[in-house]
């Protein structure tokens, strides 16, 4: 019966069901969904479909293949890892989006067309928002409205796309794509933004670091995966992934060096880790392929081991900031040494997860002829132990002493960290378990003399560098600082021009309302002066008023009568009394007039 | 941290100075090491004497000199978007 219900479903339903079970049972369920998924995963296997007629189209709702399977094996890991981080965060609206959003997004990886795909990614960008907003601040607050945009966004260009797309090929079924089209422009556009490519990435460092202790773990898997996992379907081999999974990889180290909040480091380096996926898919070789897979899986792991060390400190010590940490391996040693496995792992250490799956990738871009990527690639594993590997931990845990004393991280966080870090290391240490699920055979040997030796040659030197700099004073110092990046464009440049837009209106608009009062007083103070109480046409025409007129009127008569007959010295005498009357009688009316 | 001051191995600084020096003498060893192991080179040109030290070496400390020019231009203070 399990097996016919959509793959992610069971997670999305338990995370609905959250809010009304007993408190009590809420971090057992959160546990036991995940790992009932992952069972049917494994029991529904490659090559299952199940379709379904909707909208007058017939759907894809699961389709299974080994693609899909590796996401959905590790997107379920991750979900189950971060139920026991989050062991006891029971309230609020974070552990039940969790559960939703990591539903959505395995849904969306199994999804067979487009428009099951969209739904998906639209539930799981919502459901995201959710958990960033759940960071409780106001700076959450506006990081999640503007998380919530760009993904937003990213879904229209997905439905925009989608349908281009059918109305190129005639099909909704999410296969590979290609630049090719109008249709398939807008998906890999819908794509980049969720995978961060260069330019359209700063959501993720804007929202992520705003969220929970526990909230940045969860938002740290599944997002960027999916749109790795997209990519991966829909483009591989397309050329220019190589070089926006190059640009991807270098950019991002050097903000990461000047970054004071460590979580925000952590998020730049998980937009480098994406790069080398980027570039792997981009290649499209089995190798390249395989290698970003396999380094997907890999980095989700060390990347939610190193956010749940910081997570620990962030709810330890109450900061992340490097300016106010250091020091805190004697409070909290074993999250200093879990933190440090996480850091081995993204840094490609020998017997570490990344060392078995990222290697892949170069030896796939070395092969291909792409020498210059190959020279940047290894320059962002240099650099990654840098700012990942070094950087993180010791700011936080080693440098000058803080003189902050706290307790160890929770056991439930404990407990956590450990499994994630049991998985990074098992993974390091049996990279066959790892190559077995992977979409294509793997034929790549990780373990040669050569191959250890030069990693190691690579990090030892990259770690002398950091301390050389830093006994020279060289090093910059962490400082409380925000540093400017693409996102000042709409954060400040687009507000700003959108603020003098609208103060431009609002001058226009009081111009406008300026003239047209002039204008309505100056035919106001007209017919005031015509028709108003002084007005000549409008005074009130008193008795003595008429009598004028009337005389005025009779004497016109008699003037007309005897013009030509009588002689005008006469026709003064005769006139002048009306004249005498006429004038009194004027300034009667107005003497009454004035009172 | 008065109170526990010395007590930790890490917060004296000639034990730090030791663990400065032990990692340079690692790190010799491993680019001596590149005498005796062939390495297999993937790019062409690394499989030369010492290339993954030196390229480690330099690129981090091109990462770190940049950065500090990029602080230059795009650092502002803590609330600058708050304002």
């Amino acid at each position: 019966m399990i097996a016919e219900l959509p793959a992610g479903l069971i997670l999305v339903a338990a995370g609905l069901a959250l809010p009304l079970l007993p408190r009590a049972a809420r971090s057992p369920v959160a546990a036991a969904a995940p790992l009932l998924a992952f069972a049917q995963l494994l029991w529904i296997g490659p090559g299952y479909v199940l379709e379904k007629d909707a909208f007058g189209f017939t759907l894809q709702l699961v389709r299974t293949d080994r693609l899909s399977l590796a996401f959905g094996y590790i997107f379920t890991i991750a979900a189950f890892l971060n139920a026991i981080y989050a062991w006891r965060v029971r309230e609020g609206i974070e552990p039940p989006a969790a559960l939703v959003y990591a539903g959505t997004a395995l849904a969306a990886v199994f999804a067979g067309d487009f428009l099951t795909l969209f739904i998906y990614w639209e539930l799981s960008a919502v459901a995201s928002a959710l958990i960033v907003w759940a960071g409780g601040s106001a700076r959450a607050y506006g990081a999640g409205m503007r998380y919530m945009a760009v993904q937003l966004g990213s879904g229209m260009l997905l439905a925009a796309g989608a349908a281009l797309r059918y109305a190129e090929a005639g099909s909704l079924a999410f296969e590979h794509v290609g630049l090719g089209s109008p249709g398939g422009a807008l998906l890999f556009l819908a794509f980049g933004i969720k995978c961060a490519f260069p330019l359209l990435h700063n959501w993720l460092q804007d929202a992520y670091p705003e969220a929970s202790a526990t909230g940045t773990v969860v938002l740290s898997a599944f997002t960027t995966k999916l749109s790795i996992y997209a990519l991966a379907r829909g483009f591989a081999g397309t050329e220019m992934l190589i070089w926006i999974g190059a640009a991807m990889t270098a950019f991002p180290i050097f903000y990461a060096v000047i970054e004071n909040d460590l979580r925000r480091v952590l998020a730049y380096s998980l937009n480098n880790q994406l790069g080398f996926m980027v570039v792997g898919i981009g290649l499209g070789t089995d190798m390249g392929l395989n290698g970003a897979v396999a380094h997907a899986f890999a980095h989700i792991l060390y990347k939610a081991l190193l956010f749940m060390s910081m997570g620990a400190v962030l709810l330890r010590a109450g900061t992340v900031k490097g300016t106010e940490l250091g020091g805190l391996y004697k409070s909290m040693p074993l999250t200093a040494g879990l933190c440090m496995v996480g850091a081995a792992s993204i840094s490609a250490f020998p017997l570490f997860s990344a060392f078995v799956s990222k290697s892949m990738v170069l030896v796939s871009a070395a092969e291909q002829g792409y020498t210059f990527i190959w020279l940047v690639l290894v320059f962002a594993s240099a650099g990654v132990f840098h700012h990942s590997g070094i950087k993180v931990p010791f700011f936080a845990f080693f440098a000058h002493d803080s003189g902050i004393r706290c307790k160890e991280a929770p056991a439930h966080m404990l407990v956590a960290m450990a499994l994630t870090a049991l998985l990074c290391v098992g993974i390091g240490v049996f990279p066959g378990a790892l190559y077995a699920i992977l979409p294509m055979p793997v034929d790549y040997v990780p373990y040669t003399a050569s191959h250890v030796l030069a990693q190691l040659q690579l990090l030892v030197f990259s770690g002398l560098a950091f301390s050389w700099l830093k006994r020279r004073g060289i090093y910059p110092p962490e400082m409380r600082s925000v540093n400017l990046d693409a996102d000042w464009f709409y954060r400040r440049l687009g507000l700003r021009m959108a603020r003098a837009l609208a103060a431009l209106l609002q001058r226009l608009f009081d111009a406008g309302r300026e003239a047209s009062r002039q204008l309505g007083e100056a035919g106001a103070a007209l017919l005031e002066r015509l028709h108003g109480s002084e007005g000549v046409l409008a005074r009130t025409w008193s008795t003595g008023g008429m009598a004028l007129w009337a005389a005025i009127l009779l004497a016109a008569y008699l003037l007309l009568y005897y013009a030509d007959k009588v002689d005008r010295g006469f026709i003064f005498l005769l006139i002048l009394p009306f004249l005498i009357g006429a004038l009194g009688l004027w300034a009667d009316s107005r003497r009454r007039d004035d009172d | 941290m008065s109170q526990d001051e010395g007590r930790y191995w890490l917060d004296r600084p000639e034990n730090v100075a030791k663990l400065y020096r032990g990692l340079w003498i690692v790190g010799v060893l491993l680019v001596l090491a590149d005498l005796v192991v062939h390495r297999h080179a993937e790019a062409g040109f690394d499989g030369g004497f010492g290339f993954y030290g030196v390229y480690g070496f330099v690129a981090c400390v091109a990462l770190v000199l940049a950065a500090k020019l990029l602080r230059r231009a795009v650092m502002r203070p803590e609330d600058y978007y708050d304002r």
